[in-house]
């Protein structure tokens, strides 16, 4: 369903993505996981459209991004890092407008977008302004709308960051309940090794734009002779801390914060 | 076609239901009229000039359209890393509807914000000499706002962090206000001044504005409303397609 191949991207100087290859077969929940500045967030991009590879080849079903931009976005639904709702308008206006701008039958849309509100335990909350939602009502409402237009692929950028276990719990049974029922192929990252082990059927590892390691939990625990994940995890990147370099978005972010929008 | 008609709605729907920011931004506007109004008024009556309420209405009209589609523009920068923007971004519809739809609501919703100021300007006296002529002063408000948010949308496109906003307000937006003649008749400026409100985009938006709503009174109307058209529409369409290319080379 995804297949990536030597996969570079450079800014300037700085190597971002060093010539990734991987695959993520049709229905699989895949997890991309490493540290902060790893470079996950440059790849969600560039398998995203959002970005233009260096060099390296992308295929989405079978399409190239580079060629056929708006076939590939309708093949797959993504949830950012950072939010991006309209807080002004309801739940139910912003899967409404979602719906219009992939191009969704009006009809479908409808019984869809009901479906969805229930699943995700937003239903009696569909015409309330969206600023007035909890983080984690907020993160599921994306996530219904990222599964909106039966998309094959699903991007999640660590989408249960600032929840509370509860929520997170609850979103993850989510998305694996639509997983099953719709065969959706998951893409997600996320910090929580806990999460990506009980949830991802693979996972790779990424570090410094390289990819360290590939496989099932299972395996990636037993080759490096650890019990967890997170040990696992840290054995493969050591346990040296990453900060990020201080980008714009980092910036605003941090703006945002305090804000506490 | 689908997809601008629902982003100019939802605009639409954003200014109706935030009261509270319709009514806060009408505040500089109506300030700017009843002090300089009132304030200068017996002054610029004392040089000869007239009334200067009359005079100084079309350009804070112009001012509040002026500020209200540049920022919606500029506001493209939040948009695109915690707003909604990113989501129309990734949607499989080309960039230039997107653009459109965008550009149309913020120009739609300055419109309103100068419609309103406008009435706040009747209420404090400010008449329009020929009732007849009020549409086609309301038509230089639409092409102010539509030149402007482009504008906005073009510079919000290209702005990479918060910085480059205070940049672009005090070395562009306020210049572009000042030197407009909004608050001051250019026939007896020096030629210096006179160059620079020439070349200023605005200044033929207010001066449209005072050709309509205060008839062709010599001494207060600069260029005509002939040119003034001419001017603003060809400046719509090179801010328009700078927007939407600027636009298209958004990475998020």
């Amino acid at each position: 369903m995804i297949r990536v191949e030597n996969l570079c991207r450079t800014f300037g100087s700085f190597t971002a993505v060093d010539n990734i290859s991987f695959e993520v077969g049709k229905g699989e929940i895949f997890a991309f996981l490493g540290p902060n500045g790893a470079g996950k967030t440059t790849t969600i991009k560039m398998l995203t459209t959002l970005l233009k590879p260096t060099s390296g080849k992308i295929w989405l079903d079978g399409l190239d991004p580079q060629v056929n931009q708006l076939q590939a976005r309708k093949s797959f639904g993504i949830v950012f890092q950072d939010p991006s709702l309209d807080g002004d308008m309801t739940g139910q206006e912003n899967l409404e407008l979602h719906a219009v701008l992939y191009h969704v039958p009006r009809r479908q849309a409808k019984e869809r977008i009901e479906s969805l509100l229930k699943l995700f335990e937003l239903w009696d909350r569909r015409d309330v302004q969206v600023k007035k939602y909890s983080g984690g009502m907020k993160r599921r409402l994306e996530i219904a709308r990222g599964f909106l237009h039966t998309p094959k692929i699903l991007f999640l950028d660590e989408p249960t960051l600032g929840l509370d276990p509860q929520s997170r719990n609850q979103l993850w049974a989510q998305v694996k309940q639509l997983n099953e029922n719709e065969q959706v192929t998951v893409f997600l990252t996320t910090h929580y090794m806990d999460e990506a082990d009980r949830v991802a059927h693979r996972i790779a590892v990424i570090d410094h734009g390289k990819g360290v390691a590939l496989g099932t939990p299972a395996q990636i625990k037993e080759r490096t002779g650890t019990k967890t994940l997170e040990e696992a995890f840290l054995s493969l990147t050591g346990s040296e801390i990453r900060d990020e370099s201080a980008d714009p978005a980092a910036a605003m972010r941090q703006f945002a914060q305090m804000w506490k929008r | 076609m689908g997809v601008i008609y629902i982003l100019w709605l939802r605009e639409m729907k954003r200014y109706f239901r935030s009261r509270a920011q319709m009514i806060a931004s009408l505040g500089q506007p109506v300030l700017y009229l009843l002090a300089l109004g009132f304030g200068m008024g017996p002054v610029y009556a004392r040089a000869g000039q007239g009334n200067y309420l009359q005079f100084l209405a079309p350009g804070i009209i112009g001012m509040t359209v002026l500020f209200s589609s540049v920022f919606s523009g500029m506001g493209l920068l939040w948009d695109r890393q915690f707003g909604f923007l990113k989501e129309t971004l990734v949607a499989p519809q080309p960039r230039l509807l997107i653009m459109a739809g965008r550009t149309l609501g913020s120009a739609t919703v300055a419109m309103m914000q100068g419609l309103l100021v406008t009435v706040v300007c009747i209420l404090s006296g400010f008449r329009p000499v020929n009732v007849a002529m009020v549409p086609l002063g309301i038509l230089f408000m639409a092409l102010i706002a539509i030149v402007f948010s482009a504008l906005g949308t073009a510079i919000g496109s290209a702005l990479k962090d918060m910085q480059g906003f205070q940049m672009t307000m005090n070395f562009l937006v306020l210049p572009i206000f000042f030197m407009s003649g909004a608050l001051y008749p250019l026939t007896t400026v020096g030629p210096v001044l006179r160059v620079i409100n020439a070349i200023d985009p605005l200044a033929y938006g207010i001066d449209g504005m005072r050709s309509a709503l205060l008839g062709m009174v010599v001494g207060q109307v600069r260029f005509g409303a002939g040119l003034d058209a001419t001017v603003l529409v060809a400046v719509a369409l090179l801010f328009l397609s700078l927007g939407a290319y600027s636009f298209s080379k958004i990475e998020i």
